[in-house]
């Protein structure tokens, strides 16, 4: 019995350690992001009130724009988002529901896309896209290579394969067309399926940076994580506290995409995830 | 095909309760079925499907074999509309890139990457996910706690590691005497460890959820027949745990590839764009410097198709080791 107990509290303090390991940087970036002068000494990592201000956010907002960055950001991800719903809910309706021929080939086309990494594409993307599209500095380009998630189309095929058979053969004997099948009835159903492929459909672009990054010259064009980069590498050097204003734009990217993952995690199971890329 | 059509082939059908073919099928889907038998019983899923096969052919079908065009050819950025002559220049460009140290370097820092990330990731995300799959409380908590990294913009999260691994940061001021110099992004020896170790604990949470699924599919009876046996907690974990998410770990290994081999925020913002004096470039970040920093977008081009085949070689020596299902 001693011993049982004496390896639940083991197990209990890896676990905590794993959590303090994973955690501590968030903290940390919250802390530097409040304190008015820098402190990376260990007495810092714990706040101080009487140095503890909103003087950063204030400073970086004033170098770069963070409430443009921001709505640039959320343009990016909302176009994906909007894509991945609606064309990728239709594809993975039509990969697990309807026959089809070609349905087996396009099936592989699918899962052969979650192995090309998007960064082989780079070159000849720019090229097309910014160059013979002229789509440089728009929000199309950013959207394009990304407009329909392929791991989202995944996810939905999983979650329709699931609902049985002979519901939509009763539907379709009652004489209702595919459209209204997909929305009045399969659709409801698979409902957890359109929250986990939205948040996740959602952090990729929220937190892409080499394509935005290779599309936007313009600063008023550029999603926040492209802007928050520009300044560590060129402009946090000739702030008053380059740290301290580097923690700010970190909280500000960071906290939508958290606070959407939060939100929402409870629907985000493993299972999902082991679907999703399994296929 | 007649058999296709009567016997509704998919593979997915096997999981479905069996239906009898031949007699007990209603007679109106029979009959819709033969009407569209060319192109199948519902050809509208070619028409749900078209925004999807269009999407990929133009981003990733075209952009390959313009990629792979690109890289035998003399290609150069020209004003748009402007004709000019990209003449074949057969492996060229492929021994340019071949004879510049620089990509060796690129390579071998991937080398390196691998090297450190794949052993740590697969050790620290099974020892995690076993010990989380053993807990009763408080579970969704350490499981939020690990997934919020993965979550969160590389960006955000490397300007906290900047903060954090400063000459005279937090971390150095905790190591004392024992912190290096040159410092961690500074160093030549430790600059592309660091990066391995970000992306580790950055990636971490989601190899930790795929052997969170891989684990509910080992059967508890192992569990027990280890333990009627007499063996403790860690000849469980070698003996059972580990061989039974086998394919999990050949997934987190090949996963864990593509990404060292697409490294590109870290070396440029983490490290200030590959250095100190190229130490920590990938070849990502090459691929940006010679083909739109430079203009020559065939060395890039080059370089990727390289890139492709190391990733390829790779995977095939991993699959090799760790073993497939067949093993």
């Amino acid at each position: 019995m001693k011993r049982a107990l004496g390896s639940k509290i083991a197990l209990y303090v890896v676990l905590s350690l794993g959590a303090l390991f994973f955690l501590f940087p968030f903290y940390y970036m919250i802390v530097g992001s409040l304190q008015t002068k820098v402190d990376p000494s260990i007495g810092g990592a714990f706040p101080n009130p009487a140095n503890l201000s909103v003087d950063n956010y204030v400073a970086i907002n004033d170098r770069i724009n963070l409430l443009q960055g921001l709505a640039n950001s959320g343009i990016f991800t909302g176009g994906v988002l909007l894509g991945t719903v609606v064309f990728g809910v239709l594809a993975g309706y039509a990969l697990a529901v309807l026959h089809w021929r070609g349905r087996g080939v396009a099936f592989g086309l699918v899962l052969l896309v979650q192995v090309i990494p998007f960064q082989l594409l780079m070159i000849p993307l720019y090229v097309m896209i910014a160059r013979d599209f002229g789509m440089a500095d728009s929000y199309f380009g950013m959207i394009l290579p990304f407009f329909i998630n392929s791991t989202a189309v995944l996810i939905f095929r999983q979650y329709f394969l699931q609902l049985p058979k002979e519901m939509f053969d009763a539907a379709r004997i009652d004489g209702a067309g595919e459209f209204r099948l997909l929305w009045s009835v399969a659709l409801p159903l698979v409902r957890p399926a359109l929250l986990t492929a939205v948040l996740l459909t959602f952090i990729g672009p929220w937190n892409e940076f080499l394509w935005p990054f290779l599309i936007t010259k313009e600063a008023s064009m550029q999603p926040l994580a492209v802007s928050l980069a520009n300044f560590i590498s060129n402009i946090a050097a000739s702030t008053a506290n380059p740290f301290g204003a580097m923690m700010a734009g970190a909280v500000v990217l960071a906290v939508p995409a958290v606070v959407l993952f939060l939100l929402s995690q409870r629907y985000f199971t493993s299972n999902d995830i082991g679907s999703g890329v399994k296929g | 095909m007649t058999a296709g059509v009567t016997g509704a082939p998919d593979r997915e059908g096997a999981a479905q309760p069996s239906r009898p073919v031949a007699s007990a099928a209603p007679p109106a889907p029979e009959k819709q079925r033969r009407r569209g038998s060319i192109l199948g019983s519902q050809p509208l899923g070619m028409v749900f499907i078209a925004p999807y096969l269009v999407f990929l052919g133009i981003v990733f079908a075209y952009p390959i074999v313009f990629a792979v065009w690109m890289s035998f050819h003399d290609y150069f950025f020209a004003a748009p509309g402007a004709v000019v002559d990209r003449p074949f220049v057969g492996f060229d460009n492929f021994a340019k890139v071949l004879s510049d140290p620089a990509v060796w370097r690129s390579f071998l820092n991937v080398g390196i990457f691998l090297l450190i990330n794949v052993p740590l990731t697969v050790v620290l995300s099974i020892v995690l996910a076993t010990a989380l799959n053993r807990v009763v409380h408080a579970r969704t908590f350490f499981r939020v706690a690990y997934y919020v990294p993965y979550v969160t913009a590389s960006v955000a999260v490397v300007a906290v590691w900047l903060f954090l691994f400063a000459e005279n940061g937090l971390v150095n001021n905790v190591l004392g005497p024992l912190a290096p110099t040159p410092s961690w992004v500074i160093n030549s020896w430790l600059a592309m460890p660091t990066i391995a170790f970000f992306v580790t604990w950055k990636g971490l949470g989601f190899y930790i959820l795929l052997y969170l699924a891989a684990l509910q599919n080992v059967p508890n009876e192992l569990y027990e027949s280890v333990s009627v046996d007499g063996g403790g907690r860690m000849r469980q974990f070698f003996s059972v745990v580990v061989p039974g998410v086998r394919p999990a770990t050949l997934l987190v290994v090949l996963l864990a590839t593509i990404t060292g081999a697409n490294l590109f925020t870290e070396p440029y913002l983490l490290t200030g764009g590959g250095g100190p004096n190229g130490a920590s470039t990938s070849p990502v970040l090459l691929i940006y410097q010679r083909g739109i920093e430079q203009g020559n977008p065939d060395i890039a081009a080059a370089i990727g198709v390289i890139l492709i085949i190391f990733v390829l070689v790779i995977a095939a020596i991993q699959r090799k080791l760790v073993g497939g299902e067949e093993s």
